[in-house]
């Protein structure tokens, strides 16, 4: 074997003072020498041609590595070889780098251009690698270099690059701090990111980079939690740690109420310390000064639908094989789940004992931290924490731990015979761990004082001297409590003075006899006469209590001691030790009355007999969970080296709308810019937003502003679009002001008409198109049943006061608007209208408004698509036009923001017409804005880059695009069925943009029509692997056949095949590329229970329409 | 996150060191090795020692500690859990993971460590990924290696990373199609002195061995799924199809993998396999001790008790064990005190047995600490809770494959007092 015998060569070699060596070989004698000449011939095979010399030549090389010794000197002869052909060489010159480039900067540089060149190359794996060495050598001189080829990698196409890209920036960073803010744009474009590769790395990084940017996982926090359980197991242990922490930030205790109820109660332990209660108080301040009368009570706590996202996501992950996973949701459940559902990490973690000793080591010491605070949890395990005698003796003691916080009134009995079995043990640390822990057992157990207090006299007469010594300490203890009932024990305890040798057990016993000289006077001055004979030669903690000793029997019985005491005195003057000689000086002074002595002296009883507390015997584990469960900090009870704290719960919930993800709408325009005169100041991170997925979402600014009603009580989370909110804020200011009963009652109403509108959004932002005026009006009718809670208007009102407020004017004719109760559609418009008139100044923003511009082309177009194809399809004629309608509004996403196009907005849409010229192309509706005060010409694309077999059909070049004027065009792109992004630069006369099209997939298809039994047939054919069946609960208001044709349609582009059932609906469809057929069948059960069924070749297309469509179909 | 590695001998040398940041210097195990002194077992060295600048987190398998080296804030269980993991992969890679395996392979090694971590983070620990990247070696492919000069290193780059399914290697092609899976469960308990059982459970886990060609799915089903309490999955089985259906329903990887391990709801009452009449005992004054032990069938369903394995750490004061089986051979090591009986099968017409006498230190008085008494034992052909396997459907390629299911019983954790 090369590698075996490229180690007997190296071994004679070099070698240094104290490095181990293997297998000596006698025969390698001459040192130095012979080294340098080894390595010339290693320099020989390296530069030679062949491969296989160059191959054998690197082996021998990482096997020195490997051993830790110094191959540097190679250095030159290594790098030549980086753009050798032969991966093997390559890898290992790669490792050879890695290791030694921060050492030869300067020779490192030579091997740069090569990874730059790998950096452009056509497969994504070479890119992704020339990256990962690129950024894993540590030469500050290419620092620029590296942050470039980041940059770039983090918009690639390939998520394997993106995964690599997310890797290399906590490299740069520690490399070079200074570059943090770039690195947390690049970080922020990642988190955006939606494919799970990326997930688990760019998280990591954030921890690493700026653990502090909460701010920036709120867009993502979603859609982290839906990934959650697809990411590779590591990546989950990171998403899950740095989600706990920031659920502390964002939502409310939801032990809340409980632990105030506990207090009232007088209940045993208050589980959550004092200052939570004082948030209590603080947060009913709050709400009297919002609204005096009303509410006396406190409110019910309702959990935030985000908090309950994530505890629902990432309970599947306890039956994940790596203990890592399971202990990162054990304690995220710890720290954020209502008291009643932590129950269920329990059997996760026992199940994790069964593993190696390590594993059993962690998890024990954090069961230990648990059972302090929730012990009920692991009682039903009690027996799993039984020890055997094959456990090492750290896990015995862990194990002990966990028991002894187990104990209570009723399984104390048990334990105790557990207890009694252990004391016989082989291993002597945990005979005294044990004893400990019948002694914590006594005190924390009142019944059983007695029993344990025998038990451990008993042991008294043990043969081995650490039991002993143990017992006597464990007993002082136990003692002080009750003293008086057990002269006796002290009295036995005295006499075995003469026998037991461990200092600490004979302090403890002198100490004993000293407190308690009243209930043993014959035999405590004794004791000092015998102490007093070996004194010089005893431990100094022994020294220290026999002093203490005679000064108490001096105050107490100075007739007998006076004599004895003076002797210790003077011996102890003499003691080489200071401070014994310090205590005997300080004592003297204290007790034996002389001139000098001053008033202190009168009270020496008092200062040395007083009567002293009972010791509290409490577990090392106490008060640990301050620190995150599960991180290394806990586990060793110290604030590791970038340890983040976990955060308290705050005293009133943020603003949970910042969690909302928002699509750009045209209608949105005009309030945005409003907004964004008034809350200049608010940080807006959009630089990258024109490069990024349809995922990322600008508006964070306009987040702080939206309504909270979500988060007080209502099941949607959601807060409406813009319009809605601003139109909300001056409602309910108004409210505020007049206050008045019955207006509160008519803004309920209102209130609802934004929820709902919220849900469309939140179901938009999953992808999806929605026609939102279409699911208003559906809505109307079933969502009078919502309740609104009380605070709902109150936090609506007390939010509306921070809010700038709108003119009266506009307020007046809202609330008219709203008086009469339109149907939601008609106060839309109106209310568009009205800011219209108010915004007339900066109305170029708001013309023209589009969306009634692309509807009705849009489903014009589609119906004649469906008689068209109706006249093909031999299937009956119930396929009615409405049916289909649905799918015809289109979404439209972001392509270029107002702000980074310098007035030039870009939104782009699917419109679902066939793109003429290209059949295999999925058109895309580009609609242009012009909102700057000047004319932008030659609007056209250029530099388009493609991922390979993509293809893009550009638009015609715009010549003039007049300020103020909005143009359309229309650009076929061919995705080649995947979702890749089709990223190209958009110019006018004066600029560039980066741009991308990212296609939901859904819009990766387009309907054809089946007959039912053709239907059945083709997915008789695509069974197996190309069947994705998924059951699901469908959302309330989606219980009937026409919204989830809707719904699904609106997802997909799909059409639907007839069907016998009612209880079926099925959908067809082709990939726009390939042809491949689509067959959807989703088949209702009762209670709104469902199956979804998607048959199609392709798996991954399959995969993601399913995650689609039931996201559609579920909110 | 992890810094470097290194790998420790018993005997306390570092043979292999792995940097993934900055250099960190081997000086640093100075404080392994001190823990190392201070701890009288070697399974004793506490799994994570904090050191000034670093934080040592290791752990002990096949005599090697693998200590990795930490800097900053990181959960222990995930160090722990990727150390355990790379251990598993060079047993995978190597068949054994001893000092001499690595250090033949150290090159094998070394790649395999550059591809699991990047810059301390995981990159890709599932086995068949690695398996892309970097062919294990085998005895021909060595030397068709060093003929012909080709390597190790895969040539083809790595789909698994890819897929949605990163656990399988695509294209994968066998003649004989087949997939094997063992059923083992394991009976851990504690018997106490008069032989009533203090705590027994049963933790079970499905083994299995898939050649499988292409892109097989697969469903498993039980006869009694309702046994099974806590559950722990590969990532390949489906969650969702388990809490609906309580059946497994999975695309294997390729070769042997862990498809679950789970334990038995604890209602059930545990069956004892074998009960353990014991008399050992020390008189005082006397340096003669009595040992007597018989081990007998209990509830075994009719099936043969086989393999047993009978040890029992004796007090330290027995200086020699003078013994006579009635089956099988015993050992006794002075050094340890280690007493270990290889029974064998038992009989349950003629009870093996075990009797005979210990010496002890003259003058010493008697060791007031009792032996336990540890039983390692297997029963084929069943699986002690009863668990079923219904049927195996494959679905998605057309061949027909050769199924086979095995149940087996083994001893976990199993102790007598006395």
């Amino acid at each position: 074997m090369s590698a075996s015998s490229a180690f007997n060569d190296e071994k004679g070699g070099s070698s240094s003072v104290g490095e181990p060596e293997y297998g000596h070989d006698p025969a390698s004698g001459g040192i130095f020498s012979s080294d340098y000449k080894r390595h010339d011939d290693l320099k020989e095979m390296l530069d030679s041609n062949k491969d296989s010399l160059k191959l054998e030549a690197m082996k021998r090389i990482v096997a020195m590595i490997a051993r830790g010794k110094n191959a540097s000197d190679l250095f030159p002869a290594v790098v030549k070889n980086v753009a050798c052909k032969n991966i093997e060489v390559k890898k290992l010159v790669y490792v050879y780098l890695v290791r030694y480039a921060e050492e030869q900067q300067d020779l490192a540089l030579l091997s740069i251009s090569t990874f730059q060149r790998g950096l452009k190359d056509p497969n994504q794996l070479i890119r992704a690698s020339a990256l990962r060495v690129l950024s894993s050598i540590r030469v500050t001189i290419i620092v620029p270099i590296m942050m470039l080829a980041i940059k770039e990698a983090a918009s690639d196409m390939s998520p394997y690059v993106r995964k690599t890209a997310a890797h290399a920036i906590p490299k740069l960073y520690s490399l070079d701090p200074e570059q943090k803010d770039q690195l947390i744009e690049v970080i922020e474009k990642l988190l955006a990111d939606k494919t799970t590769l990326v997930a688990g790395s760019v998280v990591m990084a954030f921890e690493e980079v700026c653990p502090e940017r909460i701010d920036l996982i709120h867009k993502n926090y979603r859609k982290l939690c839906n990934l959650l359980i697809d990411v590779e197991e590591w990546g989950q242990v990171v998403i899950i740690n740095m989600l706990t922490r920031y659920a502390r930030t964002q939502f409310l205790n939801p032990n809340i109420n409980e632990s105030l109820l506990e207090e009232g109660g007088g209940g045993e332990k208050t589980f959550y310390g004092s200052d939570e209660d004082e948030d209590d108080d603080d947060e009913d301040d709050k709400e009297k000064k919002a609204e005096a009368a009303t509410l006396a009570k406190r409110k019910p706590y309702v959990m935030d639908p985000d908090h309950r996202l994530l505890l629902r996501n990432t309970k599947p992950l306890l039956q994940s094989r790596n203990a890592a996973v399971v202990m990162a949701v054990a304690q995220l459940y710890f720290h954020l789940a209502p008291k009643a559902e932590i129950g269920v990490i329990a059997k996760a973690l026992v199940r994790l004992l069964r593993s190696h000793s390590e594993v059993q080591y962690v998890v024990l010491q954090n069961v230990a931290t648990m059972t302090i605070k929730r012990r009920g949890m692991f009682e039903p395990y009690l027996k799993s924490f039984y020890i055997r005698s094959t456990d090492p003796t750290q896990i015995k003691v862990l194990k002990l731990e966990v028991l002894t916080n187990l104990a209570n009134e009723t399984n104390i009995s048990t334990i105790l015979r557990e207890f009694q079995t252990y004391i016989k043990s082989m291993d002597k640390d945990f005979v005294a761990a044990t004893i400990q822990a019948i002694g914590r057992c006594a005190t924390n157990i009142g019944e059983v004082r007695d029993t344990c207090l025998n038990g451990l006299v008993q042991l008294l007469s043990n043969r081995d001297e650490l039991v002993v010594a143990e017992s006597v300490v464990v007993i002082k203890k136990l003692l002080q409590m009750q003293p008086e009932k057990h002269s006796d024990i002290i009295k036995h305890m005295a006499k075995l003075t003469d026998n037991i040798q461990v200092p600490m057990a004979r302090a403890s016993i002198l100490w004993l006899i000293g407190e308690y000289c009243e209930h043993v006077p014959k035999i405590a001055p004794d004791v000092l006469r015998k102490m007093a004979k070996s004194f010089t030669n005893e431990e100094d903690i022994v020294k220290l209590q026999i002093i203490n000793l005679s000064a108490k029997l001096y105050l107490t019985n100075s007739k007998q001691t006076k004599l004895l005491t003076q002797y210790v005195l003077n011996l102890a003057k003499y003691d080489q030790n200071y401070d014994i000689r310090d205590r005997a000086r300080f004592i003297r002074q204290l007790i034996v009355p002389t001139e000098k002595s001053g008033a202190l002296s009168k009270y020496a009883k008092k200062l040395f007999l007083a009567l002293k507390p009972a010791p509290v015997l409490e577990s090392p584990f106490k008060d640990r969970d301050h620190f995150q469960l599960g991180s290394l900090s806990h586990l060793l009870n110290a604030k590791a080296g970038g340890y983040q704290e976990l955060p308290d719960w705050p005293e009133a919930a943020p603003d949970p709308s910042v969690r909302n993800v928002e699509v750009p709408e045209w209608t949105k325009c005009s309030s945005r810019e409003k907004r964004k005169e008034k809350k200049v100041e608010k940080p807006f991170y959009s630089d990258s937003e024109g490069e990024s997925g349809p995922t990322e979402s600008a508006d964070s600014e306009l987040d702080s502003a939206s309504g909270s009603e979500s988060g007080s009580g209502s099941e949607e989370s959601g807060s409406g679009s813009e319009s809605d909110e601003s139109e909300e804020g001056s409602e309910s200011e108004q409210e505020s002001e007049e206050d008045k009963e019955e207006d509160k009652k008519k803004k309920k109403k209102e209130l609802k008409k934004p929820v709902r509108e919220s849900e469309s959004e939140q179901s938009s932002e999953e992808e999806e198109e929605t026609k939102r005026e279409k699911k208003s009006k559906q809505r109307k009718s079933d969502s009078e049943s919502e309740s609104d809670e009380e605070e709902e208007s109150e936090s609506e009102s007390s939010q509306s006061e921070s809010e700038d407020s709108e003119s009266e004017a506009e307020v007046k004719k809202k609330k008219k608007a709203a008086d009469s109760k339109p149907p939601p559609k008609p106060v839309k418009t109106e209310n568009k209208k009205e800011k219209k008139e108010m915004s007339l100044l900066d109305l170029d923003d708001f013309e023209p408004s589009p969306s009634p511009q692309v509807t009705p082309v849009n489903t014009f177009m589609s119906n004649s698509l469906v008689t068209d194809l109706e006249g093909l399809s031999l299937s009956d004629s119930v396929l009615s036009s409405a049916t289909i309608t649905p799918s015809s509004a289109s979404k439209s996403y972001e392509l270029l923001h107002r702000i980074t196009g310098e007035g030039l907005s870009v939104e782009y849409c699917f419109s679902r017409q066939p793109f003429s010229p290209d059949g295999n192309m999925v058109a895309v509706q580009v609609q242009f804005n012009n909102s700057a005060a000047s004319e932008t010409k030659n609007l056209h694309m250029e530099d388009v880059k493609l991922q390979c077999g993509m293809r893009v059909k550009e638009f015609p070049e715009i010549e003039l695009l007049p300020a103020g004027e909005a143009a359309t065009a229309v650009m076929g792109i061919d995705f080649c069925d995947s979702t890749q992004a089709a990223n190209f630069q958009l110019c006018t006369h004066t600029k560039k943009f980066f741009v991308s099209i990212q296609p939901p997939v859904g819009e990766l298809m387009r309907p054809v029509f089946l007959t039912e039994n053709e239907f059945k047939k083709e997915q008789g054919q695509l069974m197996g692997m190309n069947e994705i069946t998924e059951r699901l609960t469908l959302d309330a208001k989606c219980r009937n056949e026409h919204t989830i044709v809707q719904r699904v349609t609106t997802a997909a582009n799909l059409s639907r095949v007839p069907c016998g059932s009612d209880k079926e609906c099925r959908f067809a469809g082709r990939t726009v590329t390939s042809g491949s057929l689509v067959l959807v069948s989703v088949v209702t059960k009762e209670e709104g229970a469902a199956q979804l069924t998607v048959n199609c070749e392709k798996m991954v297309i399959g995969t993601m329409l399913v995650k689609d469509i039931l996201l559609a179909l579920t909110q | 996150m992890i810094h470097s590695l290194f790998l420790v001998n018993a005997s306390g040398d570092i043979f292999l060191e792995k940097h993934w940041k900055s250099v960190v210097s081997r000086s640093v195990c100075d404080y392994f090795f001190e823990a190392q002194e201070r701890a009288t077992e070697p399974e004793n060295v506490p799994p994570v020692i904090p050191t000034p600048h670093h934080y040592l987190i290791s752990v002990l398998r096949h005599r090697i500690y693998f200590v990795a080296v930490i800097q900053s804030e990181v959960p222990p269980l995930f160090v722990i859990e990727f150390l355990h993991r790379v251990v598993d992969t060079f047993q995978d890679y190597f068949g054994v993971c001893t000092e001499a395996a690595i250090k033949d392979n150290v090159v094998v090694v070394y790649e395999l460590l550059e591809e699991m971590l990047d810059n301390g983070f995981p990159l890709a620990t599932e086995s068949n990924i690695l398996k892309e990247l970097i062919k294990p070696p085998t005895i021909l492919r060595t030397m068709v290696n060093t003929i012909t000069g080709s390597t190790n290193v895969g040539e083809q780059l790595p789909t698994g990373q890819l897929s949605v399914v990163p656990w399988r290697r695509t294209g994968v092609k066998y003649t004989n199609n087949e997939a094997y899976f063992d059923v083992v469960e394991e009976i851990d308990a504690i018997i106490d002195k008069s032989g009533s059982t203090i705590t027994a459970e049963i933790q079970g886990v499905i083994d299995a061995c898939v050649k499988l060609t292409g892109m097989p799915d697969l469903t498993l089903s039980f006869m009694n799924p309702r046994l099974l309490d806590d559950v722990s999955f590969h990532p390949c089985v489906r969650f969702k199809r388990w809490e609906a259906e309580r059946i497994l329903s999975f695309i294997p990887p390729d070769g042997n993998f862990r498809l679950l391990s789970y334990h038995v709801s604890s209602q059930n009452l545990v069956a004892i396999p074998v009960y353990v009449k014991h008399n050992i005992s020390f008189r005082e004054g006397s340096s003669q001790g009595r040992f007597d032990l018989t081990l007998g069938p209990k509830q075994t369903m009719g099936k043969a008790v086989e393999s047993v394995l009978v040890s029992s750490q004796l007090p330290r004061g027995v200086l020699n064990a003078n013994l006579n089986p009635s089956q099988g051979t015993y050992t006794f090591d002075p050094v340890t005190k280690m007493l270990t009986w290889d029974v064998g099968k038992i009989n349950p017409q003629k009870l093996p047995s075990l009797k005979g006498t210990m010496s002890l230190q003259a003058g010493a008085s008697k060791p007031d600490e009792n032996p336990t008494i540890n039983i390692q034992l297997k029963i084929q052909q069943m699986a002690i809770s009863g668990l079923k396997v219904n049927r195996l459907d494959m679905y998605g390629e057309k061949y027909k494959p050769f199924k086979g299911i095995k149940y087996m019983t083994k001893a976990g954790k199993f102790q007598v007092r006395t």
